[in-house]
């Protein structure tokens, strides 16, 4: 290759898939604002009026089903890191020559469809069957109990699809820790909770960030478990459910991208304060 | 070691292996139940049908070959675009680095629906009637990143020296290219695939946005359970997670054989661990 075809060469390499990524993803982000400040339907087409009040309009609208995915999404990633944690820390620390081993286990439930594994669930947790069928069949249970179709019923399903998102990202930093250091602190006299709370803690806080971005995003926009473990009860809505519903089934387009724009928006500045906090090399590589 | 370490963590550590087994161990059982009508909740009685009637069943079968076909095409033009990117990053310093690495980022991390509903609104804006083809332009789309974050995981690091060697063994540049430096990345490229295929065929978000009356597997799955799981996706699904069950079987075989090669560490191992 001669001279300018090196000069060139990191640019072609790169062009095809930035391409891609630009047409495919940067721009219909860009489009999904104009979408939201357009008016019309779509037999008659939409026209670009700059309506900027379609925000306060959604704000007011949808306001409490933004309070509510945000809180199940907080409360998916408090609960999988309460989980995720004594679990990544058991295999960083005590799985020995089974690390990968127990890290496959982690991943393993991936290899059966997400939508499989949650219809599943629904069955499990159905009114009358394997678990709540059997305690009303014993009696501890009045027959009219219902899980499916209440809060706690999506945050269970989140909670479960999420968790190695959780895992994952905690056991890799809790892994990188020089052991030397705790040893360290026990020679200096720290107890183990301070020893743990002091350095363990404090290192595998990269992890615990990391995990929990990875898990609030995809919950907070989630409308699998809303739909399927929530039983599409409107009282446990999510705002992706929104979204899917006006864009797929009422065709109101200017809406639904404004509220896709908003929940873009939020998750945006969340990735900001992480790549800010830690470096986006450190994040993707 | 503490009575935490010893019972406690490991003890808890197998309940949330227990809890993320249950939906699958579930599915597995009721692949082989006999159900009446459409509704596979109750245990009626044990029956192979369920994996036998699956392939005379066109409903299900077409969503599948529809899936595979595009997880492979899918899977074969992100990994070639991912690598490229990847190599390029890797090996050439470049303006806008930055942005170029926050537009693989953003895509891993924006909720699925974010960039399922801005496709749509692509398609709508240009007039583009939904099906395969766009189905396939946008996994192609999410795929992408992956591909590079995976292949440069494996870049990093790479020994220079063994392409200069080739070099100076007068060979061309293409002939580094595909006898030095392609072996060495191709464990990275490989997962980078296995990952992207994966991807692919078990996408239900996205997918929809961009599917018009085209049925994908996980589409079709969907759709059924509005009536109930039919006993065939269990057996499907018991089918594709034996395929992976076996897969890391081996993995964990050729694992322990290299550690033991490699001496045994003295790391105590969880109870859990040892069965």
């Amino acid at each position: 290759m001669n001279r300018s075809g090196r000069r060139w060469a990191p640019y072609l390499l790169l062009l095809p898939g930035t391409a891609w990524l630009l047409v495919f993803f940067a721009v219909p982000m860009a489009l999904m604002l104009v979408m939201s400040l357009q008016e019309g339907s779509l037999s008659t087409g939409y026209h670009l009026t700059w309506n900027w009040g379609i925000y306060p309009e959604v704000a007011s609208q949808y306001g409490g089903l933004f309070v509510r995915s945000v809180s199940y999404a907080l409360a998916t990633t408090v609960l999988t890191l309460a989980i995720g944690f004594p679990m990544a820390y058991t295999i960083a620390f005590y799985g020995g020559r089974l690390k990968n081993a127990l890290v496959l286990v982690v991943i393993m439930p991936f290899f059966v469809s997400f939508v499989i594994r949650t219809l599943n669930w629904r069955m499990i947790l159905s009114d009358n069957g394997l678990v709540f069928g059997t305690l009303k069949d014993a009696g501890i249970l009045e027959q009219s109990f219902r899980f499916l179709a209440t809060p706690g019923a999506v945050i269970f399903g989140l909670t479960y699809n999420f968790l190695p998102f959780m895992i994952l990202p905690l056991y890799v930093a809790l892994e990188k820790i020089d052991r030397r250091m705790i040893e360290a602190a026990a020679d200096l006299y720290a107890s183990r909770a301070q020893a743990f709370w002091r350095i363990t803690f404090p290192l595998a806080l990269p992890g615990v960030v990391a995990g929990s971005l990875l898990t609030f995003i995809p919950a907070v926009g989630d409308f699998i478990n809303a739909d399927i473990i929530g039983a599409r009860s409107p009282e446990v809505a999510m705002v992706g459910n929104v979204i899917q519903r006006l864009f797929l089934n009422v065709n109101d387009f200017p809406a639904a991208a404004a509220l896709g724009f908003v929940l873009v928006a939020a998750t945006m500045v969340l990735v900001g304060v992480y790549t800010r906090l830690v470096g986006t090399d450190r994040l993707t590589t | 070691m503490s009575r935490i370490s010893r019972w406690l963590l490991p003890g808890f550590t197998t309940l949330v292996i227990a809890f993320l087994f249950a939906p699958i161990l579930v599915m597995i059982a009721f692949s082989f139940n006999d159900p009446r009508g459409h509704q596979n909740i109750t245990w009626q009685g044990f029956t192979l049908d369920n994996y036998l009637t699956i392939w005379n069943r066109s409903d299900i079968t077409d969503p599948m070959v529809t899936s595979l076909t595009i997880a492979v095409i899918s899977t074969i033009v992100a990994t070639a675009l991912g690598t490229m990117i990847a190599l390029s990053l890797t090996r050439y310093d470049f303006r806008g680095r930055g942005i170029l690495n926050l537009l693989i980022f953003i895509p891993m991390t924006a909720p699925e629906i974010i960039l399922g509903a801005s496709l749509l609104t692509l398609w709508v804006a240009i007039g583009t009637a939904r099906g395969l083809p766009t189905i396939l332009v946008a996994h192609i789309m999410f795929n992408i990143s992956y591909v590079v974050v995976t292949v440069r995981a494996r870049l990093v690091g790479f020994n220079r020296s063994l392409e200069e060697a080739g070099m100076d063994l007068y060979a061309t540049e293409s002939t580094t290219f595909w006898k030095v430096t392609f072996p060495l990345i191709f464990p990275g490229i490989l997962a980078a695939g296995l990952l992207a295929f994966a991807l692919s065929i078990d996408d239900y978000v996205i997918t929809l946005f961009s599917a018009g009356h085209t049925v994908t597997f996980p589409l079709w799955v969907y759709g059924a359970s509005r009536i109930g799981i039919p006993p065939e996706v269990n057996a499907l699904g018991t089918i594709f997670f034996l395929i992976a069950f076996v897969f890391i079987v081996v993995q964990i075989w050729a694992q322990r054989r290299t550690g033991r090669a490699a001496g045994a560490e003295g790391a105590p191992i969880a109870p859990v661990a040892s069965r």
